[in-house]
């Protein structure tokens, strides 16, 4: 067994995951593909979102996969760091807006 | 941000037989990694031979006013290999006779090639259908006496074949050195100026887009609108095409990669996006390669690996165009560069 829970080399053996459950492993590598296609919405676009997310899921293969993946399509590092930027606002403002809820039940219980 | 050549700095990868045992041992030797000759073998393509030659490709010397990080050809101010009048007299008797439709003249910067401008208009008398220069735009603003290069090329047809690794300056000057983006742009706008690059414009002016690091070129078609409309928005430059090149581990970018402990990885990646339609129309297949003293290769890579044809005609003084048809290609490791993804030439993708 790895000493470690993350190797980076363990991205490239992505696609093994098909062995053990080929049918439901293909239809997520399926669907994985269309959803990058371009479509309304860029390639290029679709990419940065991705890397905004594997952010927030704090995915070390998805920021691998999608920083490199950033670089072929010529995103610079400045448009990168933005997209990370959106998804760290959407993390701290889905924190912060439970705040709300914790100023309802203070004002309830000793309003 | 390197400064002199590998060869200069009397680097262990100046010498050709070094990085083509680094290309053959270790992951390639241990099974990790099958061999270019396996992968093409699989899909029996192997050997590559060559077809009829469309492109003869002649490199008219290493020396170049740029120190590029990646360069395949080790080229700098400080190299000193220059192709000779008296070898261009013998690639203008090839270029008279040849049933290449073009002619593709690299370096270095070919235009410091002291006999570069005789040889231009010796050679456009020929009549080639395309003759393309590569020029690395910086040459035009390096000094006063390359001032009327855009002019130069216009008066003789050349097709004009540029580098441009991104469209912002960070990107560029990383890559290309300090003030080259600078550069780039105020020589495009040049060639712009006496009609390259327009769109209804005879006057064909293309740009080479290789990555900055160690990772592939993306989509040419994508990274092509990209281009041009930040070039255009930014600036009002104008250019035809966008060829994606993917860099070839060797040279100089060989020695990015081991330093940068990236080699494994970049050789993984090379090896998992191979594409058999890719190797259908690998460009040695209808190129040639003349080296500045005039020996004959199956692409520009191999004359930097000093692999030379594998043909009896080693040389343009011998120089026959029916013997080198068929001819089994040289290959080795680096050979995926060229068949990753959508393939890759000095033309752009090919598959």
């Amino acid at each position: 067994m790895s000493k470690t829970y993350y190797d980076p080399a363990d991205l490239r053996k992505f696609g093994k995951i098909t062995e053990w459950s080929e049918e439901l492993g293909n239809k997520f590598f399926e669907y994985y593909g269309k959803v990058f296609e371009e479509g309304a919405l860029t390639a290029r676009e679709k990419s940065l979102i991705a890397l905004a997310v594997a952010h927030t899921e704090q995915c070390p293969y998805c920021i691998d996969a999608y920083t490199k993946d950033g670089l072929q399509r010529g995103v610079t590092k400045e448009e990168m760091m933005e997209a990370i930027h959106v998804g760290a606002a959407i993390k701290s403002g889905a924190t912060l807006v439970h705040g709300v809820q914790m100023m309802n039940k203070v004002n309830k219980l000793d309003g | 941000m390197v400064t002199k050549s590998l060869k200069k700095r009397d680097s262990d990868l100046a010498n050709s037989n070094k990085q083509l045992k680094i290309l053959s041992n270790g992951i390639f030797k241990n099974g990790e990694l099958p061999t270019f000759k396996d992968k093409i073998a699989e899909t029996n393509q192997f050997p590559l031979k060559a077809k009829k030659l469309e492109i003869l490709q002649i490199n008219v010397g290493y020396m170049c006013n740029q120190v590029c990080d990646h360069c395949h050809v080790d080229a700098g101010p400080d190299r000193k290999e220059i192709m000779t009048r008296a070898t261009m007299r013998q690639c203008l008797e090839v270029i008279k006779n040849t049933g290449a439709h073009t002619l593709d003249l690299t370096g270095g910067a070919p235009e410091m090639n002291p006999d570069f401008r005789w040889f231009v208009e010796e050679a456009a008398k020929a009549g080639i259908k395309d003759f393309i220069v590569r020029s690395n735009l910086t040459i035009i603003r390096a000094n006063k006496k390359y001032y009327d290069l855009p002019q130069f090329f216009k008066k003789h047809n050349v097709h004009v074949v540029s580098s441009m690794p991104h469209w912002t300056r960070g990107k560029t000057d990383k890559q290309r050195g300090d003030g080259v983006f600078d550069k780039s742009i105020k020589a495009l706008q040049e060639l712009n100026a006496v009609g390259y690059g327009m769109p209804d414009s005879d006057l064909r002016l293309d740009l080479v887009y290789n990555p900055s690091g160690a990772f592939l070129p993306g989509d040419q078609m994508s990274m092509e609108k990209d281009f041009k409309k930040a070039l255009m928005e930014d600036f009002g430059i104008q250019f035809h095409n966008l060829f994606a090149i993917t860099n070839l581990p060797i040279a100089r970018f060989l020695d990015y990669l081991i330093a940068s402990e990236n080699y494994e990885d970049y050789m993984h990646q090379l090896v998992e996006a191979y594409n058999p339609a890719a190797v259908e129309n690998v460009m040695c297949t209808n190129t040639l390669s003349i080296s500045w003293d005039g020996y004959l290769f199956d692409c520009d890579f191999n004359q930097m690996l000093e692999l030379p044809v594998n043909s009896k005609v080693k040389h343009i003084s011998e120089y026959n165009e029916e013997l080198l048809e068929g001819r089994n290609i040289v290959i080795s490791q680096h050979c995926y560069g060229c068949t990753a993804g959508a393939g890759s030439s000095c033309q752009g993708t090919v598959a």
